[in-house]
């Protein structure tokens, strides 16, 4: 498009992307969203205004600098636009498809009401599928600096981490407790909307800038932090173990059979092929009625898994509105589609014993919603005598995580109250040269967030050892007569000998 | 990244030694130095044999940090322990093999000690039975087996228990009886034991807990309930324990025998009994038909492209739960 762009002259509709018909792959595992194709692409890029202030930027928790990569598209320089991409964010192919755009960058952009906003996921999306099918990798030339860094978890918290130090020239060590890497995008984000080869595509441009995975390695068992700053020679250690230890329901009959957390359904249908069995040995519990409790992102993965594994009805059990309902607009969406049925402003009060030991069925309460509570929601109420029951033969759980308890038991690491781990502003922990960000700091979030978190370690990272940060402003002026713009302070350190 | 081609030679992990102790147990000794170093009694891992297979949590019954191996003492009762009976030789790798996991027994100051080990829970018992006559206790061990045939590992007890009970369901070795017939020889031979640790089937272990709460004697249990990822993040393996649930592989696996449910455990341990049933006649039928069952020349491609079964036929197998749980 040549000359100015204007809220009148760009194209006014939001470019669709084309989806697999919802009764079909309500049947399949295959991914829902189809992805824009070059001309689709385009023709969304165009309706990017170019904002020379931009607010998308600093809505996106990794700041990728939006404008700039889709000036590029327009351009049709594609590779141009993973590499401003990739300057923030790695994980292309992820976050365009995972992010929660709408209360990101898309929730800011100045083409709104009646307008769409543009659709900069999708873009994101299209660059990084482009990037893994032509296999462009930003592999900068690194200069290795000698540091050891090793970072616990390779979720998407950990692999931002390890992007950014590897860059720094870091020698970058990922321990991950499964036998593959990825985290949460291997065992929890189910395949239909996050393939398998996109996880393998970014760990594969990891590995090439020199990052090393170790799996079936559980750090605080195997080997402690203290042990991996004291013995094992690393210099810092990054700590993105995630949540992950599910809460329970608390209410009478939780722990029938037929009740499992959303968890432990998407780890045995992600990462250990349930879905395939019994061709892989594990196996996973079908219901002919699924009730999910929650309605989250984890919650919407579990229904739509329900449905491709074969159950006929798939309920979603919400005790808010959908207003206030934590997922992803389009995974609500795209679940309507397909037949999950929503039960909003409805709570569970007691899962039901069929008398061997196995669930029947539910037993739910109506609410309303009051005053807004500390989360600035409003607070659901029991409505009185409003209990019903319904039949269900598999109750799954996604009401959100407490803190994972190994890290706790395994260091002197400060912990706050539930169980988090307590940071400074930087990320450092009370321990030094160990950062820890992600679910494990904040609770559960989202994977861009945990990103974001991630590379703001690097960041503190960075300064602890003494690297200069390319990105930051460069100190002017001098300290004890040296010039700060001369010297690149490497930080005094003794190498072992055993190395 | 972990590669693997189906448990031949693609693992990480080695199998260095095996033995066979009767048609269903068998050991196996894997080089892993690192775990050797941190294991501790009562911790187990996660072992996953091929591409295919399912995570099983197995309680360490050895580990030796000089040698860099750790023991694990397995039965062969469902389709995965029976498919590694059959493929983990030596020389063999697994694919995965992850611990040591679970809190550490804690090896109390208890001054005379009765260790129980029940069918396979006798493997899982040993390293706190040795643990406690480190730390300088009057160790007595109680093993229980179903005949002389199945016993294994008594020298081994003998060389770390001051005394030693060996029970037989049949009188064929031993004392005629099970565990709990040999915990009351021992209590009655030793008015002042301070503490018991059971380990073996949830009946077994239920039973030892009802035997020593009238006398009010410490009693800890090893739980194996059915768990995915032994990091605390599916809760597959939650248990009740007094009024608290508890998840076994990052609260436990050792709890108070008094306080656990084991009616709540025992049922929870069912929950895929169908689909295990499943899952090996499928392997029976493979192995009989030769090809994808024979060692060495397992086609998981052509396995997993064959359409899943709709049926389920009735197989009677022994009942997992009398005899996998404790190991």
């Amino acid at each position: 498009m040549a000359g100015k762009r204007t809220i009148r002259t760009i194209p006014q509709a939001r470019t669709p992307m084309r989806e697999q018909d919802p009764q079909a792959r309500a049947k399949n595992f295959k991914e829902v969203a189809c992805g824009y194709s070059v001309e689709e692409a385009l023709r969304e890029a165009d309706r990017c205004l170019l904002c020379p202030d931009p607010a998308c930027v600093p809505g996106c928790p990794v700041n990728i600098n939006i404008p700039e990569f889709i000036r590029r598209i327009s351009a049709r320089d594609y590779r141009g636009a993973y590499d401003v991409i990739g300057e923030s964010n790695l994980l292309a192919a992820v976050c365009g498809r995972v992010c929660p755009q709408e209360s990101q960058c898309e929730g800011v952009c100045v083409v709104r009401e009646p307008l769409e906003p543009v659709a900069i996921g999708r873009l994101e999306r299209f660059v990084g599928d482009k990037a893994i099918a032509e296999r462009w990798a930003s592999t900068p030339y690194i200069e290795p600096n000698g540091l050891r860094v090793g970072i616990i978890g390779s979720g998407p918290a950990g692999m931002a981490c390890a992007a950014d130090m590897a860059k720094a020239g870091c020698e970058v060590t990922v321990y991950e407790a499964f036998h593959q890497p990825g985290g949460v995008l291997r065992y929890g984000i189910p395949d239909f909307r996050l393939p398998n080869e996109v996880i393998d595509a970014e760990i594969a441009n990891l590995e090439k800038l020199g990052v090393r995975f170790e799996c079936d390695t559980l750090v605080g068992r195997l080997f402690t932090i203290p042990q991996m700053i004291d013995e094992m020679g690393f210099d810092a250690v990054f700590i993105g173990t995630g949540a992950g230890y599910p809460q329970l329901l608390g209410i009478p009959g939780d722990s029938l059979n037929g009740v499992l957390s959303a968890n432990e359904l998407l780890t045995r249908c992600n990462l250990m092929r349930a879905k395939d069995f019994p061709a892989y040995d594990t196996p996973v519990p079908l219901g002919r009625s699924v009730a999910v409790i929650g309605s989250g992102n984890t919650a919407m993965d579990a229904l739509r898994v329900c449905l491709r594994l074969g159950a006929q009805n798939v309920h979603c059990i919400y005790r808010r509105t959908r207003t206030e309902s934590p997922a992803r607009a389009e995974e609500i969406h795209h679940a309507e589609e397909e037949g999950i049925r929503f039960h909003w402003l409805t709570n569970p009060v007691a899962v039901l014993d069929d008398g061997h030991g196995n669930a029947r069925g539910l037993r739910c309460v109506r609410m309303e919603l009051g005053e807004p509570d500390d989360s600035g929601r409003r607070r659901p109420i029991p409505i009185a005598a409003s209990e019903f029951e319904f039949e269900c033969d598999v109750v799954v759980f996604a009401i959100g995580t407490n803190a994972n308890p190994i890290i706790g038991q395994t260091s002197k690491l400060r912990l706050d109250r539930r169980g988090y781990i307590q940071t400074d502003e930087n990320l450092a922990t009370s321990m030094a040269g160990v950062y820890a960000g992600g679910d494990i700091v904040t609770g559960a979030a989202t994977v861009i967030e945990a990103m974001g978190a991630g590379r703001k370690a690097a960041r503190g990272m960075k300064a602890y050892l003494g690297l200069r940060d390319p990105d930051a402003a460069v100190p002017a002026g001098s300290l004890f007569g040296i010039d700060l713009r001369e010297r690149n302070f490497a930080r005094v350190r003794l190498v072992p000998s055993s190395r | 990244m972990t590669a693997g081609d189906g448990g031949g030679a693609g693992g990480k992990f080695e199998i260095v030694a095996r033995e066979d102790y009767s048609d269903l147990t068998y050991m196996l000794e894997v080089r892993h130095p690192m775990m050797a170093r941190a294991a501790r009694p009562g911790q187990f891992v996660i072992v996953m044999s091929h591409e295919h297979g399912e995570r099983i949590p197995l309680t360490l019954a050895d580990f030796d940090a000089q040698k860099g191996t750790i023991t694990l003492v397995i039965q062969a009762v469902g389709k995965t322990t029976r498919e590694m009976q059959r493929h983990c030789q030596v020389g063999t790798r697994l694919l995965s093999l992850v611990g040591p996991m679970g809190i550490p027994s804690a090896v109390s100051k208890a001054k005379r000690v009765v260790c129980v080990g029940g069918g396979l829970g006798v493997a899982p018992v040993f390293p706190q039975a040795r643990a406690f006559k480190q730390a300088g206790a009057y160790v007595i061990g109680v093993l229980g087996f179903r005949d002389k045939k199945l016993v294994f590992w008594e020298d081994k007890f003998r060389k770390v228990c001051d005394d030693l009970i060996l029970c037989t369901d049949d009188g064929s070795a031993g004392m005629k009886g099970m565990v709990t017939k040999g915990i009351e020889v021992a209590m009655k031979g030793y008015r002042d034991v301070d503490e018991v640790v059971a380990i073996g089937p949830p009946v077994m272990m239920r039973a030892c807990a009802e035997l020593t709460r009238p006398h009010r004697i410490k009693t800890m249990v090893s739980v194996n309930p059915i768990m995915v990822d032994g990091t605390g993040m599916c809760g597959g393996c939650r248990v009740k324990v007094g009024e608290q649930i508890r998840f076994a592989c990052v609260d436990g696996p050792d709890f108070d025998g008094h306080l656990v449910d084991f009616e709540d455990l025992m049922g929870r341990l069912r929950r895929y009994a169908a689909d295990e049933n499943k899952a090996m006649q499928r392997w029976t039928e493979s192995c009989r038909m030769g090809g994808p069952g024979e060692p060495g020349a397992r086609d998981w491609k052509a396995l997993a492209a064959t359409p899943p079964e709709s049926a389920i036929d009735e197989l009677v197998l022994p009942d997992p739960f009398d005899d996998a749980q404790g190991g």
